[in-house]
């Protein structure tokens, strides 16, 4: 026990000498809540779009009026005719076109029926169906009031409900998604690297004909990796709330406990790559190349994943990502208990299990 | 000339030795670019649909077959209550609710007024808000017909409205793959050069052999490009395998010129070796080599473009996206590929280019001499 205790000490004195990682590994993950908090968003804002206005009368003057009031839109005025708008498109000047018919006014009042063209840059089809419905909602809305005088018969409102995230914050989605993606990666890279580390440059042998078991050695490798990724839990977690602003509805001690077992999930893939690849450069790749997109991608955070084809849907269930992403949303916005989240449980630590077997399987073969 | 030649020899050689890397360089960027456009889909097809109708008539029941029927919603869930469909939510197994009061199509016809709640788990905003318009959108359709059915004149006709069509240029079949696609290859082309040139030099550093290389007669700039070539060979061929896959997989081929595409990726990938080299020379070691490489990527990545429209950020961070070389490689293969741009379009991001190159790689030229 004493031997593992200054084993471990000597590993926390190798991590904080190198006070570059050390910024790294503490500060990557507040600066990625940050940016994702704020500056990553689906809302529409400053979209520069052209108007071609053929018209030029009042009702034109007045929906453009309306559309810059809106600040969804930034209008570029350098425009003048349908030919420069190809033009405009292929430089990315403009996301967006919007071109008034002749006479449009007239038409509006005497046949009730004036032409309003949009043409958006679809190489973005997401973005390009946002803005078309922005702006088509907009000049909706200068209809009715046009048309306020008439009241339509036989009417269905709906109200709308939006539970859970009432204002729609970007930060309800990304920051489970940023849990689940920061600790997975760094836990994983830490640990990876540091194992790689000692073989290539052959010290792993000194380590292992060392009175200490080779589980022991490995085990003390990762404390202190375990460490750091708690205190970057908190770091996020308080980021977040207070920060943020997000709630954390549930138990909080569930919410430790879950990421806890995340983190050794995470850690034990660490030490699966580890046993798998014999240079740093190699243990990078898989980490970095390897998993990053996949992780980004498949895990339900930035893409939903019932919309997914069947096969990715299946391939998703072994990211741990997805589960743990599951347990953040459930517990912490939706405050729900152990109940609801321990499948998801029982999966991560099943992962866990069969990320060490192999792995000690595959260290014995080495040994 | 001939020093660079066997310097050359000797990096390729060393790139070539360990088969696991090199065969890592290239199936992992095929792999992903093969299978992981296809998760990238916000076309909502299955959104899990609970019903709680209070009304049970004949139009009731046909607002629920519109619903249903529209391809967007399975209908998981019938709920006496509101309170039980909530629970339904609250346990994921349904993501709206569309609950119909009492009296429905008694206030609708007679009162010429009525109501429908909707519903949606918003943690997700972009799905709950797409799932509520698509909602929204067909009940107002089942209104429609409701006035068509009981107003004789077309009366409707008489209030004036506007016209709005709406096309879409460049994709027009709206298919995401298309703009996915070649984000996706930008970001592969950039992760592998990046990751390899940042590790290079400091390896030398780390196992030693870079004091054999000081104290022999190369000089500096040889050093550098025997450093540069080989992963910007490696780099475009990588880009390469992609376009391939890209064509035979999805059938994306330019619409504008492979020269300009590869012009550009050449400049761009001197740029971020140079970065790259840059983060080799400043690290002591691979492991803080590979963190600093890790933050720098994943800031390049999420500020990139990839998955979220740049012009929505905020002002702070729309200016950071100025010095993100990755911005530019995916604007740039976006543009080639899906609009066409040409040299001209591309002006000011060659221009952005041949900047970041001459720094980064002034930079690491400058400060390898201090190692020395």
């Amino acid at each position: 026990m004493e031997q593992l205790i200054t084993f471990i000490q000597k590993e926390f004195h190798h991590i904080l000498r190198d006070t570059r990682s050390m910024l790294v590994l503490i500060g990557l993950p507040i600066v990625q809540l940050l940016i994702f908090g704020f500056a990553i968003t689906t809302e529409v804002r400053n979209a520069n779009i052209a108007i071609l206005d053929n018209s030029k009368d009042e009702v034109t003057q007045s929906i453009i009026t309306k559309i810059e009031s809106s600040q969804y839109f930034d209008i570029d005025r350098s425009i003048t005719s349908n030919d420069q708008i190809e033009e405009a498109f292929k430089s990315g000047k403009i996301k967006l076109a919007i071109v008034f018919q002749q006479n449009f006014q007239n038409e509006l009042s005497h046949s009730n029926k004036a032409q309003l063209q949009i043409i958006a840059d679809a190489t973005d089809p997401n973005q390009a169906t946002t803005l078309t419905n922005y702006l088509s909602s907009i000049v909706r809305d200068y209809q009715n009031e046009l048309n306020r005088q008439n009241k339509l018969p036989y009417t269905i409102n709906t109200e709308m409900r939006m539970l859970y995230n009432p204002q729609l914050r970007g930060a309800y989605t990304s920051v489970p998604g940023v849990m689940g993606m920061i600790l997975l990666l760094i836990s994983a890279m830490m640990t990876s690297i540091a194992i790689v580390r000692e073989k290539e440059l052959g010290t792993m042998e000194i380590l292992l004909v060392s009175p200490m078991q080779p589980w022991l050695v490995v085990i003390s490798k990762v404390i202190p990796y375990f460490i750091i990724s708690l205190i970057n839990v908190a770091t996020i977690l308080i980021l977040s709330v207070f920060v943020l602003g997000l709630p954390i509805e549930g138990s909080l001690f569930l919410l430790t406990a879950s990421t806890i077992i995340y983190i050794f999930c995470a850690l034990s893939l660490g030490i699966l790559i580890s046993t798998i690849t014999e240079t740093q450069q190699a243990a990078m790749l898989i980490s970095l190349l390897g998993l990053m997109l996949p992780v980004v991608m498949l895990s339900g955070y930035a893409f939903p994943i019932a919309n997914m084809p069947t096969i990715l849907q299946i391939l998703s269930n072994l990211v741990p990502a997805k589960w743990y992403i599951i347990i953040v949303k459930n517990v912490m916005i939706k405050g729900i208990g152990i109940e609801q989240i321990w499948k998801e449980l029982l999966i991560l630590l099943a992962m866990t299990g069969t990320f060490l077997i192999i792995s000690i399987k595959r260290f014995k073969i080495r040994l | 000339m001939r020093t660079l030649k066997f310097l050359l020899r000797k990096e390729f050689l060393q790139i070539f030795r360990d088969k696991l890397i090199l065969r890592m360089i290239f199936a992992l960027p095929v792999i992903q670019l093969i299978i992981l456009p296809y998760a990238a889909t916000y076309e909502i097809k299955n959104i899990t649909l609970s019903v709680v109708d209070n009304d049970h008539s004949e139009y009731s029941r046909k607002l629920i077959n519109n619903l249903t029927a529209s391809g967007y919603f399975q209908l998981v869930d019938y709920s006496k209550t509101y309170a039980d469909a909530l629970d339904q939510v609250e346990k994921d197994k349904a993501d709206l609710i569309v609950e119909i009061p009492e009296g429905f199509e008694r206030d609708l016809i007679g009162e010429d007024e009525t109501k429908v709640l909707i519903a949606a788990n918003a943690i997700s905003g972009q799905t709950a808000g797409l799932a509520v318009a698509y909602a929204n959108s067909i009940i107002k359709d089942f209104n429609n017909d409701v006035r068509t059915e009981w107003n004789q004149q077309p009366r409707l006709n008489a209030i004036p409205a506007i016209d709005i069509t709406s096309s879409n240029w460049f994709n027009v079949q709206m298919d995401y793959k298309y703009f996915i696609v070649p984000g996706i290859l930008a970001l592969l082309v950039t992760l592998v050069g990046f990751l390899m040139s940042s590790l290079n030099i400091v390896k030398e550093k780390e196992v030693g052999t870079i004091e054999q290389l000081n104290v022999s007669p190369i000089k500096k700039y040889q050093f550098i490009l025997s450093k540069l070539i080989p992963f910007w060979v490696l780099g475009l061929f990588v880009l390469t395998i992609g376009f391939l896959i890209s064509f035979i997989v999805y059938g994306i081929y330019p619409a504008g010129s492979f020269w300009v595409g590869y012009i550009f990726a050449g400049i761009y990938l001197i740029a971020l070796l140079g970065f790259g080299l840059l983060t080799s020379i400043y690290a002591d070691t691979q492991q803080q080599a590979m963190f600093i490489a890790y933050f720098f990527m994943l800031i390049f990545i999420l500020l990139g473009g990839l998955f979220s429209p740049i012009e929505n950020m905020p002002d702070w961070a729309q200016y950071l996206t100025y010095i993100n070389p990755v911005r530019y490689l995916i604007e740039a293969m976006r543009m080639i590929v899906l609009k066409g741009s040409g040299f001209w379009d591309l002006r000011f991001h060659f221009l952005i280019v041949i900047g970041f190159a001459i720094v980064f790689n002034g930079l690491a030229i400058r400060n390898y001499k201090k190692t020395v």
